[in-house]
């Protein structure tokens, strides 16, 4: 065991030259800044990716090998330490404050996040490595080593503690991931222009550096700027909430925001549910059609990707099956993975008695042939697209009825009867004239407003009058009350949406631009 | 030489090796169909004596939509002692198809307006295929919503992007809309004329039309000239009507007849003041209803066989052919033959036909060159969405029909049909520009057409097949339709009776099969087996 040195023969101090002390608040503030885009890396990949566990946990080994990384490479680094550490500034607050930019693109147009997630956590933490051996070195004949260690070390971590903090409790909720990367960028770089004061002594001239500062701080004020159009969403602006999921499928843009306590999804622009008030849709979509059924064993859902129906229709013991047909996999995938929707669904689509198909719906009832189903719920997006209003058509619903026992029930979700009346009665005279016996039905969805369907058969049948007890909404009584029309959404006279007129979009196109 | 020099030489000598290496298209695909060159060689060489004569009652020749037809009318009244011969390897003639792995797709004529009551043939053919569900409370068919275009029909590029509909209506200034309106106005008085008989001045097909002198006097003058003297000089509507004229008769305007501009319009109206008649269309085109048509035949039509002379003898034709698949002469003793070919291969097939019918000289067949594009995916679109026709308004070419539209498929791969009649006013040399056209060129163009509304197209064709037709349709020009020599074309002669769309003046699938028909009936009462008429 060596004989540990005594402290008294450390080096004698030069003249102190630098301001030790407000270095030391420098340490502070990169230490906030190291464990920031730490957390924002965890945190995207953990809503992108799903598994949060797995995620923070990979990221933060990541990081911290990372770290190890950099300060190893400290030693290689000898001459002009101080303007090496201003450069470093600069890298980091560039890498560290666009990362979650750069992460939530490449996860929007790329094949290879997990490549550009652990690339850019490991560049991070490398630089970040750096950071703390190359202030020690400039500090190391300034200040006594003991009280080096002890001041870097100790505001590292009560830094540490700042970031760890603020990001759960101030920044995410009210800058969102992307806005809080760039801010703690600019922060970096703010510290970059900083030391080329409090380091002036060893720095030369500083003309050069101080406009590289300026220049770094003034992308990342740009982009923060245009966080909206900078993140995978150009959207950002349009979405009340920030987002948290976005993907570019081969069919159309899928969009998860999150805030004020609930999340929602968005297809193409357009909410298809807030999970604060899903349950009522669902409930609304799913039950009656089993109040009059009750013992439906095989069911069909054609739409409705997000696992929603189905969750409700799991809740029937008699189900033996149920055949999802929806035309994006990107979106029954998401349904599967994404923490959130999946937590919603509670897991329906992983459940035994559950096959999922991605097909265009119709083409599906077109192509293929199978044993019937007792229940149909037909869920798709609102008709304001020829390729959606197909999905609405008498020739739709002749195909539906070929796959469906003679005593089948169909749900489908129609739009909303107040605000397009026309539309969803369109919907409803087109079922008719297809030989279907129509219910149509409504009630109040506050993210949507007040949402309608029709329940049909083709035989005739009674409204339903009992419904699964312990739902969150519906109850008997307020089943059978959603099947009375007050007069300002009553039947209207309407053209049937056929193949070859296409009439329901129009009209639905029509109606809606009076309320946006 | 030095050791850079010497490698600098030989990647000189090899870079024009690997310019010609790399080829000019990224996808595959050939030069198709019609077989030309036989076709005209037959024509033209004496061809060898068959060494037998096998007798037969009717001898069809020509298996398109008139040859099919007939074959399908004789079916129809019990008789089977009939052989249809085709020239090409696949029947249909301009109705013709073809499939790959993405879609069934038309190889020309693509659409059938839905017939109205009075066109029994085609009722009878649709309900035959189940196209016609039955009938509302008025009489009226009602036909399948699955076969009826399904919107949007129809989409026009102009201005940079897609508008809805084919008249374009952007930027339409108020006269622009009056002269719209004044021409169907006289679309509308033709569509309720009425003559002495009670027959209407246009109907399908046009054997049902009046000949009353007041409709026949649109035939003396050009529509062109027609419009002139109604001061309709509306570019956009110059346009649309211009548009109707390449698109059915492969003409212009000036080189098509008023009769046959109007009847475009007049004969497609369900009545005075209402809409144009709904189209009905399949996947594969009027493909679909050869498809049908030749179930009749069965294992009677004989493709890649082309009559070579039909003479006349004691016993009824002696015909000689050519069985292009076995390479030897064939030979039937027909009691009568069914010339379901194009007139100007008649004159060659039988002798005296020409001399004494100069009148055949005054039809024109208009040529075209058609492409189908295989796409891996679909363009990017920006304005209104891809519809089943797609026209570019600022194009010699008449866009691209969509083959998955009907099949409800508005995602991943699909096939384009793409049509490009060659309108100039001389025949003749339109046709020998088309014919000196190989692929590569045939695909340059077809890409250059499309550029302005899909830049981004060539990365997603992967294959890309041309037909040129040679003859693709009979153009109505001014004078032709109701001359009496030319409608006489249609008489028998010595035993052989005609089919064809093209003595109509007009090539339409309707007139090709009412002309079938006919020679099949007229053939039945020689036979001594009259029969009610299909039409």
């Amino acid at each position: 065991m060596g004989e540990a040195p005594p402290a008294d023969s450390e080096a004698p101090l030069t003249q102190p030259t630098l301001r030790a002390p407000l270095l030391f608040i420098s340490v502070l503030l990169i230490a906030s800044c190291g464990l920031i885009y730490e957390l924002v890396a965890g945190t995207l990949s953990s809503y992108l990716l799903g598994d949060s566990v797995t995620q923070f946990s990979t990221v933060i080994g990541v990081y911290l090998s990372a770290m190890g990384l950099g300060s190893w490479l400290s030693k290689f680094l000898h001459r002009g330490l101080a303007r090496r550490f201003v450069d470093l500034e600069l890298a980091v607050a560039l890498v560290g404050g666009f990362s979650a930019p750069i992460l939530f693109q490449a996860f929007a147009h790329t094949h290879a996040f997990r490549v550009v997630l652990y690339g850019v956590v490991m560049a991070v933490g490398t630089l970040v490595g750096l950071e703390i051996p190359i202030l020690m070195r400039i500090l190391k004949d300034q200040v006594r080593f003991k009280d080096l260690v002890a001041g870097v070390l100790t505001l590292d971590y009560i830094g540490a503690l700042f970031a760890s903090l603020l990001f759960p409790l101030l920044l995410m909720p009210k800058l969102g991931l992307v806005r809080t990367s760039l801010l703690f960028g600019l922060l970096n770089a703010a510290v970059g222009l900083w030391s080329t004061h409090l380091l002036q002594s060893q720095l030369g001239p500083t003309r050069m550096i101080r406009l590289r500062c300026l220049a770094v701080m003034a992308m990342l004020a740009v982009g923060l700027a245009f966080a909206g159009k900078f993140t995978l969403a150009v959207e950002e602006e349009i979405f009340a909430d920030e987002i948290v999921y976005a993907r570019d499928s081969a069919y159309q843009r899928i969009v998860l925001t999150r805030g004020r306590g609930s999340f929602q999804l968005f297809l193409n622009g357009n909410l298809q549910f807030s999970s604060a008030d899903e349950y009522r849709y669902h409930e609304a979509l799913v039950h009656p059609a089993f109040g009059v059924r009750p013992e439906a064993k095989r069911v069909l859902i054609c739409g409705g990707g997000d696992g929603l129906a189905v969750r409700e229709v799991l809740k029937h013991p008699s189900v033996q099956e149920v055949v999802l047909v929806d035309l994006d996999p990107a979106m029954t995938d998401m349904a599967r993975r994404q923490p959130m929707v999946r937590q919603l669904n509670g897991a329906a689509l992983d459940d035994s008695r559950v096959k999922v198909v991605n097909a265009d719906a119709m083409v599906w009832l077109q192509e293929t042939t199978g044993p019937p189903f007792d229940l149909a719920y037909v869920d798709f997006p609102d008709p304001n697209t020829y390729a959606l209003g197909k999905l609405y058509t008498s020739r739709f619903y002749r195909l539906l009825q070929r796959r469906l026992t003679d005593n089948a029930m169909i749900t489908v979700q129609s739009t909303s009867p107040l605000m397009a009346r026309q539309s969803f009665w369109c919907i409803a005279a087109t079922m008719e004239a297809s030989g279907l016996k129509v219910r149509p039905f409504h009630l109040a969805v506050p993210s949507f407003g007040v949402w309608g369907f029709v329940l049909a058969s083709k035989r005739d049948f009674d409204v339903p009058t009992r419904v699964l007890p312990g739902l969150r909404h519906l109850s008997d009584e307020a089943a059978t009350a959603m099947f009375a029309f007050p007069k300002d959404m009553d039947r209207v006279p309407v053209e049937i949406n056929r193949l070859d007129n296409q009439v329901l979009v129009h009209l639905y196109t029509r109606e809606w631009r009076r309320w946006s | 030489m030095k050791r850079r020099d010497f490698l600098l030489a030989t990647a000189a000598s090899t870079l024009p090796l690997a310019c010609r290496r790399k080829p000019e298209f990224p996808f595959g695909g050939e030069l198709v169909g019609l077989n030309m060159a036989l076709g005209h060689r037959l024509l033209n060489a004496p061809q060898p004596e068959p060494d037998s004569f096998e007798p037969i009652s009717v001898l069809i020749v020509g298996g398109g939509v008139a040859g099919l037809s007939a074959a399908w009318r004789l079916a129809g009244a019990g008789v089977d002692d009939f052989r249809v011969l085709e020239l090409e390897a696949e029947p249909g003639g301009t109705s013709r198809s073809s499939r790959n792995h993405v879609s069934a797709f038309p190889w020309a004529a693509h659409y059938l307006p839905v017939p109205d009551r009075g066109n029994h043939a085609v009722l009878r053919l649709l309900q035959e295929c189940g196209v016609v569900e039955g009938f509302d409370a008025k009489g009226d068919p009602l036909f399948a919503e699955e076969a009826t275009v399904r919107a949007p029909e129809e989409r026009i590029f102009a201005y940079g992007q897609w508008w809805e509909g084919l008249y374009l209506r952007a930027g339409a200034s108020a006269e622009d809309e009056r002269q719209y309106h004044a021409f169907f106005q006289e679309v509308d008085r033709w569509a309720a004329f009425k003559d002495a008989k009670g027959r209407p001045a246009f109907s399908i097909p046009r054997s049902r039309c009046s000949d009353a002198p007041e409709a026949r006097a649109l035939d003396g003058l050009s529509f062109a000239t027609w419009l002139d003297q109604r001061g309709l000089t509306s570019p956009r509507l110059r346009w649309l009507l211009d548009y109707a004229c390449r698109d059915d008769y492969g003409s212009r305007l000036d080189t098509t007849s008023a009769w046959a501009g109007l009847f475009y319009f007049a004969a497609r109206k369900q009545g005075p003041g209402e809409d144009s008649r709904p189209l009905l269309t399949w996947p594969q085109g009027n493909g679909f209803l050869v498809d049908h048509l030749r179930r009749a035949s069965g294992d009677r039509l004989r493709c890649g066989v082309m009559a070579t002379s039909i003479h006349p003898d004691q016993n009824g034709l002696l015909v000689t052919a050519w069985d292009a698949v076995h390479q030897r002469a064939i030979g039937w003793r027909a009691r009568r033959v069914i010339f379901a070919g194009p007139q100007h291969v008649a004159k060659h097939v039988i002798p005296d036909l020409g001399t004494a019918r100069p009148a055949m000289t005054r039809i024109h067949n208009a040529p075209w060159l058609v492409a189908n594009l295989t796409l891996r995916a679909r363009p990017k679109e920006f304005s209104f969405p891809l519809a089943w026709d797609n026209v570019l308004r600022d194009s010699e070419a008449l866009g691209y029909v969509v083959a998955t539209h009907q099949s409800l498929q508005d995602h991943g791969p699909t096939v384009w049909t793409w049509y490009r009649p060659f309108a100039g006013p001389d025949c003749d040399a339109e046709r020998a520009r088309l014919l000196a056209m190989d692929w590569p060129t045939s695909a340059r163009m077809v890409l250059d057409d499309l550029r302005p509304a899909h830049p981004d197209l060539e990365g997603l064709v992967s294959r890309l097949d041309v037909m040129r037709w040679g003859h693709a349709m009979v153009r109505p020009v001014p004078g032709l339709l109701w001359d009496a020599e030319f409608l006489a074309l249609a008489r028998p002669f010595g035993g052989v009776h005609f089919a064809h769309t093209e003595l109509s003046g007009l090539a339409l699938f309707e007139e090709a099969q009412d002309h079938g028909i006919r020679a099949a009936e007229e053939v039945l009462a020689v036979l001594g087996r009259p029969v009610r008429s299909w039409r």
